[in-house]
């Protein structure tokens, strides 16, 4: 296979809280993400999906571990052509679209911003050209440009910060749970729109979420964090067609499908970390098949695959 | 109408004074509930499903106007009693007699409908104090058993915590322990789980169930997941721009769907089970209600949209004794259409998924 755009080995994030307390949000979590393919994280609220995502792209110095992207190092100190390189093609589109938008800013100035701060553009022309193109691109139209946030609904709105995200024409998009505060019909066309842009311009997508139905969906490979932790990871069908960690389990048999008759027979899996006696800290990485593996100590993984 | 309903509204209609003019919200909302049973309220934000429930609660903003309709209340084991109007009664009144005592809330997020300054138990006990007349150790031993009853272990140990010592889950269990502390009929439900995280919100869902069995609850659902409303409701009330546009038990609405948006909404959600390319979505967004919509107010997203959609609303065409729905394309001189493709064959895969449980 082709070098990976994204290799992120052993990351560590820990936040120190007080000299006696430090929250390890991420615990030594590796995996990498090819050109053009999408990597879906998934995990409760607390397990350090969001603190990856953040991390990768430098909105926290990552404690320990190493971060490749295009083959340069960024989890350290950063020189100027290697921050330039991230921050033009690596972007990030946020969860809430009303927070993450300036609200006093047009629409316009905010989808340029990225290039007035690299210099993209060579004059006003070509940036208003620039940004009705994208504009057009996800589904708006360029007079919209004109307009403020507050002046749009919340899939526009973030139609808005896809647009943003894409002006620079990044390799790798971190996409923060940028669909759950969307209604479900407005969901489903955001999730199509990323996925034309993607065969269009082939970039990758790190797509955070907890909702496991879309994750599937929209993702070529998945990873499942728990505390901090990469439980396990695979391909899709390898996930879902043969998960192995009880925790993976307990969040398959936990999704409600639009199905009555099944769904008022059916009991969901329980999973409780603190009484089930497995300890992450304890786990290795073991090989399923394929691409699939499972953080287990060696006893556990002969339970759990047995 | 039957000995059992004990919660009608009829041709509710509401409206907002807001500085860019009056909001049309609420166009006319029927809805009934039988004893013990599970209403579900599906809909779109926006779509007034958790404004039809306020005003049940007498929770409507100052500037809500309540043009016409009736929600009529009847206290259950009483039937000869007439049915108290909730919106007729004073406010006083209705926090006094309904709020708690009958009709209890659970609210979107735990962390917000929680008093951060006050343990969780005393919260439990201050409405056990409020409408029954018992001393504080009687409040302090029911109160240590709803906090058992939804599924707090070692009860006596939390009774002393403050909500920031509880984890999300947790908070909402505390929440519901509240809303049953003075043994309501009526539990109302407003997206008790949206901001949980799936394994808990399963968790809560079979614990509002279990609860429901044992205290013979009546239960509304508003939520806009239909992966919950499978999960939990009897009967289902599918809204859209301030108006029901489709109401069936669960079975039909998700077998047998008959209006155009609900077919939207169960396609729109991904499948587990298939490979599609495209996720189906519904084109546009939804009506802006500061403009009174002419017609079906769906009638711009609606693929299937005829000639007299955007002249008339439709009115409600029976398809069942149990299932109604709003679109013209119920109407006989109406050309046939079928479901979408996509959406046929996912219900018959649901269909011969559900034969695995009989």
């Amino acid at each position: 296979m082709n070098e990976p755009l994204l290799q992120v080995t052993d990351l560590k994030q820990y936040f120190p809280i007080s000299r006696s307390y430090t929250v390890k949000a991420v615990n030594g979590v590796s995996f990498c993400i090819y050109p053009g393919e999408t990597y879906g994280l998934v995990g409760e609220s607390g397990s350090g999906k969001t603190t990856i995502g953040r991390s990768i792209i430098r909105l926290y110095t990552p404690t320990s571990g190493s971060v490749r992207f295009q083959g340069k190092e960024i989890g350290g100190r950063l020189d100027a052509s290697t921050r330039e390189m991230l921050r033009a093609d690596m972007q990030m589109i946020f969860q809430d679209p009303m927070a993450s938008l300036n609200p006093r800013k047009k629409v316009e100035d905010i989808i340029a911003e990225g290039l007035d701060i690299h210099h993209r553009a060579a004059g006003r022309q070509e940036r208003s050209e620039l940004v009705g193109e994208l504009l057009k691109k996800v589904g708006l139209s360029p007079e919209h440009a004109e307009r403020y946030p507050h002046q749009f609904s919340g899939g526009q709105r973030q139609r808005v910060g896809i647009a943003r995200a894409l002006i620079m024409n990044p390799k790798l998009i971190i996409a923060d749970e940028c669909i759950s505060a969307l209604d479900v019909s407005i969901q489903a066309q955001v999730v199509n729109l990323m996925k034309d842009i993607q065969e269009e311009s082939g970039c990758a997508y790190l797509f955070i979420a907890h909702d496991l139905s879309m994750v599937k969906y929209i993702s070529d490979r998945i990873g499942v964090l728990h505390l901090g932790y990469m439980v396990e990871a695979g391909t899709k069908e390898e996930i879902f067609s043969n998960p192995i960690h009880p925790y993976t389990r307990s969040l398959l048999s936990a999704i409600p499908y639009p199905n009555p008759e099944a769904e008022k027979r059916r009991v969901s899996l329980s999973y409780d970390y603190a009484s089930s006696g497995i300890d992450y800290a304890k786990g290795t990485e073991h090989l399923v098949e394929g691409s699939h593996t499972v953080l287990a100590t060696d006893d556990e993984f002969k339970a759990w695959a047995g | 109408m039957s000995a059992e309903t004990i919660l009608k509204i009829s041709d509710l209609d509401i409206s907002f004074r807001t500085n860019a003019g009056v909001v049309h919200a609420i166009r006319g909302v029927d809805m009934d509930l039988q004893k013990g049973e599970t209403v579900a309220v599906v809909g779109e934000s926006g779509s007034g499903k958790s404004v039809t429930m306020k005003a049940v609660m007498g929770l409507l903003d100052s500037n809500a106007v309540v043009n016409s309709g009736e929600i009529l209340y009847r206290r259950p084991g009483d039937e000869d009693a007439q049915m108290i109007d909730l919106l007729k009664i004073g406010k006083k009144q209705l926090r006094q007699d309904i709020n708690g005592q009958h009709i209890a809330m659970v609210f979107q997020d735990p962390m917000t409908s929680l008093d951060p300054t006050m343990p969780i138990g005393r919260q439990i006990m201050e409405g056990i104090l409020l409408h029954k007349n018992v001393s504080q150790s009687e409040a302090r031993r029911r109160a240590l058993e709803l906090l058992e009853l939804v599924g707090i272990n070692d009860a006596e140990k939390r009774f002393k915590n403050y909500p920031h010592q509880l984890s999300g889950g947790m908070r909402q269990r505390v929440v519901i322990a509240i809303a049953l502390s003075a043994d309501p009929d009526i539990l109302i439900c407003d997206e008790p789980t949206t901001a949980l995280d799936v394994t808990i919100q399963a968790k809560i869902l079979e614990l509002i169930k279990s609860i429901q069995e044992k205290m013979k609850l009546s239960v509304i659902y508003i939520t806009h997941d239909l992966g919950v409303v499978a999960k939990v409701a009897d009967y289902v009330n599918v809204m859209y721009a301030g108006r029901i546009v489709e109401v069936g038990n669960v079975n039909e609405i998700f077998y047998e769907p008959c209006h155009p948006y609900t077919w939207g909404l169960l396609s729109a959600m991904p499948d587990i089970n298939t490979d599609d390319d495209r996720l189906y979505s519904i084109p546009g967004s939804p009506p802006n209600l500061l403009h009174e919509p002419v017609g079906d107010a769906f009638a711009d997203r609606n693929p299937f949209a005829m000639a007299i959609d955007k002249k008339a609303a439709p009115p409600m065409f029976k398809i069942s004794e149990t299932h109604f729905a709003a679109t013209w394309l119920l109407h006989p001189d109406a050309p046939k259409v079928e479901l979408p493709e996509e959406l046929r064959h996912r219900i018959e895969r649901a269909r011969k998924e559900a034969e695995q449980y009989l």
